[in-house]
Formats: structure tokens, sequence, C-alpha cells
């Protein structure tokens, strides 16, 4: 007995942990089935299918939602777009003050975010720059720019150089090369990117609530609901990006998988000689 | 005068290559005749690779200029030249499968049905029926192998070779070394073989190029170059020497003579390489004979005794070392043939070896060219035959100019 729970102790433990991890998100899960009794109430009352079937029954949050989306895929494009840039820069090209733009890039990351936010909004008022839609892009492209940053150099720096080489040995020009080459094999990291720029912009709170003017956005509406009642289609809302998020996490290592998998029985069928 | 080079012979004339303060490649001139498997030998961080990257264009040359031909490819993209690399690391483009490696090159110039050429070259290097696999699946043989036969579907008019053996093991790379020789007969393309292996680049070259700190120490056929050393640097890189200093005494009608340590040495005067004040007499390790007794050392052979400190069972040979009365190790291939039993360690013997096998270089007396210890002994007593005690523990190599350049 001592000996079974010897041996089973740490998968306890890491079941709790996962447990603690996943309680939350299957309480939204369940009560975006709930049909509540009270605007104020969070009790489980009745399992109704219908806020899964008019999720924009509040109208005003799936204008939210829509906003929040545009903010992210403008903010996501630009960050990605100037922090891949960068990132080339800061990895293939030596100049003047490289480390301390490196050391920059992490500014961002470690402020927090409150200040950041505070700064942004006295900067926008003292150049007299009206809050709304565009200044959350600003502000969301700032932030995420440092992620995009920070994600595409590592990809870069464990790049081998002599790939690039041995493609223009190859008659490739450099266009060709950076085609062929050096993009396909700095994608994972940009896609990477790109898909983190994106979270960190959805669901941020602190410095949009700053710089948003009237805009509000999915996470501000949240915030401003609970004070009043929070609508059960936001528990639809946020169960849906939680099973989005899950289903790109499962086919991405699905797909790893089967590669992994067609690699091996490539390997187990006999080709030619040795 | 470019024309008298035919058509496909590579050319560097005066090629310097600077990093910094740090020269990489000084003032280097060199014609690799077409079709011919030409080595560049040297120690690591000798200019040997970097002259490689300038031929292929990956490096620019400070001044100079290459020419493949007529042609002056000095300032051409790697891309517009008709030369292609095997990579030492071989870099295979890990997210493209074998046949698509294999094919980059002619996609690259626009040709679109390459699925036959592949399929041949893939053939050639013994690598059909791999064409689907991703090069992190092969062994670092086959990966070598895919690497050549990238470089030459595009029948470029040399390949590089940038040691493209150095990460094999042993077997495998004998058996590369052979096949790489298969294939260059097969294809008649000039191969260019960057290798530090001396044992490599004599095999495989049938012209061998020694470089050093950014020179060319010497060039030639490897049994040249290996019989006749230009230098001392020379005399040990490609194999071993024992080189012993010595003064030219004078000279008869074939032979040059010289003295050292007491000792009178012969060599043929096409074998000196200087005629006048000091010198190294040297002598390859396989072409001395030993005899316990002194007595027994035929007329007319050059003749150094000694004490003998240590021998070394190799199998094929075995490899005594010989104490001088002035310190020197000399070193004694013999054939394990006839194996001689009162050859004990602790016993004095005599190394002899026939005029025509040694070998006369120029000795610079300058300073820090003795800075290994083997500095004459003013007044070194004559026989040598003394009580061979170690004496000031000099080692019997000369100073290698392997100035730190890495």
């Amino acid at each position: 007995m001592r000996r079974w729970l010897a041996d089973r102790w740490v998968m306890g433990v890491a079941l709790l942990v996962l447990g603690y991890l996943t309680l939350p998100i299957l309480v939204v899960a369940g009560l975006s089935f709930n049909r509540p009794s009270s605007r104020l109430s969070y009790d489980f009352n009745e399992f109704t299918l219908d806020n899964w079937a008019r999720p924009c029954a509040t109208a005003d949050m799936c204008d939210a939602v829509v906003r929040s989306m545009e903010i992210g895929l403008i903010a996501t494009v630009v960050s990605t777009v100037l922090g891949t840039l960068m990132a080339f820069a800061l990895v293939r090209h030596g100049f003047r003050g490289r480390s301390g733009i490196n050391g920059l890039i992490f500014l961002p990351m470690a402020t927090p975010e409150l200040v950041m936010g505070t700064s942004l909004l006295a900067l926008f008022v003292a150049a007299g720059v009206p809050q709304g839609f565009w200044t959350i892009v600003i502000a969301h492209v700032m932030f995420c720019v440092s992620f995009v940053v920070v994600t595409v150099k590592a990809r870069l720096a464990g790049m081998d150089r002599r790939l690039e080489e041995a493609a223009m040995d190859l008659y490739a020009s450099e266009w060709q090369t950076f085609r062929r080459i050096t993009l396909p094999l700095v994608l994972p990291g940009i896609v990477a990117a790109a898909l983190l720029a994106f979270s960190l912009s959805f669901d941020d709170f602190i410095i949009t609530n700053f710089n948003a003017g009237t805009t509000v956005t999915f996470p501000m509406y949240v915030w401003g609901a609970a004070q009043r009642g929070i609508p059960p289609q936001v528990n639809v809302i946020g169960t849906a990006m939680f099973v989005i998020a899950l289903l790109l996490v499962g086919a991405s290592s699905l797909r790893g998988r089967r590669a992994r998998r067609a690699a091996l029985a490539v390997l187990a069928t006999p080709a030619g000689k040795p | 005068m470019a024309q008298e080079a035919p058509a496909g012979d590579l050319r560097l004339a005066d090629v310097t290559k600077r990093f910094g303060v740090f020269t990489a490649v000084d003032d280097l001139s060199l014609t690799v005749p077409q079709g011919s498997f030409f080595a560049l030998l040297g120690a690591s961080g000798c200019g040997k690779t970097t002259t490689l990257r300038m031929i292929a264009g990956l490096e620019a040359p400070t001044s100079g200029r290459v020419l493949l031909g007529d042609r002056d490819i000095t300032g051409l993209r790697p891309y517009k030249r008709p030369v292609n690399t095997v990579f030492q690391s071989y870099a295979l483009f890990p997210h493209l499968d074998i046949h698509e490696n294999v094919a980059f090159g002619l996609r690259r110039r626009g040709i679109r049905k390459v699925g036959e050429q592949v399929e041949r070259m893939l053939a050639l290097v013994q690598l059909d029926g791999y064409g689907r696999r991703r090069p992190a699946q092969l062994s670092g043989g086959q990966q070598q192998r895919v690497a050549l036969a990238r470089a030459l579907i595009n029948h470029p008019q040399m390949l590089l070779l940038d040691e493209p053996l150095g990460a094999l093991d042993l077997k495998l790379r004998r058996q590369m070394q052979i096949e790489l020789k298969r294939i260059q007969a097969e294809v008649g393309i000039t191969f260019l073989h960057v290798t530090h292996d001396q044992e490599e680049a004599m095999w495989m070259a049938d012209t061998v190029a020694v470089m050093n700190a950014g020179r060319i120490e010497q060039l030639g056929a490897p049994a040249d170059i290996y019989e006749y050393p230009a230098s001392p640097f020379v005399a040990n890189f490609l194999g071993q020497s024992n080189l012993i200093e010595a003064e030219v005494s004078g000279h008869d009608a074939d032979d040059l003579l010289v003295t050292g340590h007491g000792y009178r040495f012969a060599t043929p005067l096409e074998r000196a390489r200087s005629r006048q004040g000091p010198v190294w007499l040297g002598v390859r390790p396989e072409k001395l004979h030993l005899v316990a007794d002194r007595t027994r050392v035929p007329d007319g052979r050059n003749a150094v005794s000694g004490v003998l400190t240590d021998i070394c069972y190799a199998g094929v040979s075995t490899e005594f070392l010989l104490r001088t009365a002035w310190g020197q190790e000399m070193s004694v291939f013999t054939a394990n043939n006839d194996p001689d039993a009162r050859l004990v360690p602790g016993v004095e013997v005599t190394a002899h070896w026939h005029p025509r096998h040694s070998f006369v270089l120029p000795r610079d007396d300058s300073a820090g060219d003795d800075a290994d210890g083997s500095a004459t002994r003013p007044g070194a007593t004559g026989g040598g035959r003394a009580d061979g005690s170690p004496a000031d523990g000099g080692v019997g190599v000369p100073p290698q100019r392997l100035e730190a350049a890495t």
C-alpha cells in the first residue's frame, strides 16, 4: 500500500494542479449552457442551448467581439511584419547600438502595463491625438512587436547561415534564397509570433482601457458588464475561443505526429542500397 | 598571357584576403589545371577555406583576381559562377527532401523536367530510391553523398570540396575517398579539395598545394613533395622528417657535404635547396636502417648514433625513437618483417641511410626560428657516440611556422 502511494503521489499532485488550471474554464463552459435565474446570478439554474443558438442576442457584445478581432488582426499583421524585419536586422546585421536596441526590445515586456497605459495616454493627449480605434491599434502594435522580435530572433539565430550560402552557390539569387530557404525555415517562428501577438492583443485590458476613448473592445465590454450582470453569451464567446485554440493546438501536434510517423514509415521500407 | 591557359583552368592571380588586421590569404597565385584533382592542404587557419570561398564567390578578395579560363570572375555573385561547392557540414536544406535538394540548382536555372537527371545523379552516388526522404533521416555518409550529387548535377566547371570527409569516421572516410576518386574520373570535372589531412590529400589528389599562413609553401605531385620537401614546414606537415642542424662544408662532383654535431653527411647536389651556410639535413623515418653494431654500417652511407629510448609497435611497422648525443630524438620506421631482437630500449644503435634519401633545406638562423630548444650547442662533441645522456631535451622537429593563425 505504501509502495502504491509512493509510486503514484506525483501523478496525484499533477492531477490536482491540472484540475486547478482547468476548473475555471470548465465553469465558464458550463455556464454557457445556463439560463440564469436573474441578471446577477451565477448559479447553475437550467440547461439551455439558447445562448449558443443566439450568441449575438446582446448586440453590443458582438460589436465588441468584432472590434477586438479587427484590432487584433491589424495589430498582428503590423507587429509581425515590423517585428520580423527587426529580428532580421538584429540577427543579421552588425550596426552601432545593436546591443542597446536588443535591451530596448525587452522594455515593453518588463514595464508594468499600468505604466505603459498611462504614459501612452499622456503622449496621445499631449500630441492631440483623439483616442479611439486607432490609438488602441498603435498601443497593441507597440507591445506585440517585442514578443514578435524575441520569438523570430530565436528561430533566426538557430538557423545555419551556410544553408543560404549553399543556396547561392546553387544558382539562387538573393531573393530566391530568401523565398526558398530563409523564409520556409523561419516561418514556424513567424507563425508562432503572430499567434502570440493576436492573443496578446485580443485579451489586453489595461493598456486598451487607457487609450480607447469611447471605443469598446471585448475585454472592456466584459469588464463593464460585470458591474451590471454578465450576459450568459459572454461564456459562449469564451468557451468558443477556448475550443478554437484547443483545436489549433491539437491540429498542429497531430500534424507533427503524422509527419514523424510518415518519416518512420519511410525508414522502415527497404529502399535500394544502404 | 591569358590566352595560354586552356579553357577551364582556374587561376588565382596575386589574391590577398584580409579580415581586419589578420591576413588570411597572402598574395596567393595558383593555377588549377582543368580536369585535375587538386588538393589544398594545410592546418586549420592557414587560409585554405578562405581561398575556396573566394573561388565560390562567398568571400570577396581584398585584392587580386580570380580567373576561370579567360573569364575574370572576381566580382561575380556566387550564383553567377559555374562552380559548385560541397560544404563541410553538407548544408543540406532540412525542409526539402533529397530529390528537391538535388534538383535545387537545376530548378533555380529554370529547368522544369528534372526527374530523370536527379535519378541518374542519385544512382551515381548510390542513393537510388532515397529521393523522398528528408536529410535528417540519412546517415552522415549518405548526407555527404547527397551534397555531392546536389553539386555535381549542375555540371559545374569546377567542384569545390571543403573538408567534405571531416565529419565521417575512419572507415567511411576511406570508402568515400575511393568513391570521390571514382566519381571524379567518371565525370572529369576539376575537383579542388580542401583538407587538413595530409594522408587524404596524398591519397586522392594528383597535385597537392601545401598552404601555411596564407601562402603556398610547396606545390606538386604528392610523391615529389614527400620525397623532396621545399621547407621544414612541408617536411613535417606532409609526413614526418628527421631534420638535423648542419653547415655546408663543401662538395664533390655529385654530392653536397654538410657537417652537423660532428657528423659528416652527403647529399646529392640535386637534392639540396641550399648550397651554403646553415642548413637542415633531412631524412624521412622509413628511409633509415638501424644496426646495433656500428662497424656494420655499409660504406658511403650517412649515419647517426644514439640510444634507443622508445619502441612503438604499430602492427604494420614499428617506430623506434633514437636519442642522439645532442638530445635530438630521431624517428625510425621499420617494417615488421624481420624484427631484430637486439633492438631494445637503452641499447646504443646506429641509424644509417643512403645519401640519395637525404635532402638539404636552407636554415634560417635568425632568432625565433630556433625557439624550440634544438639550437646548436656550441662545441658539440664529435662522434656522437658519447654517453647518450639526455642533453638539453631538444626535439627533432624544426620550428613549424604555425603562428597562431586561427
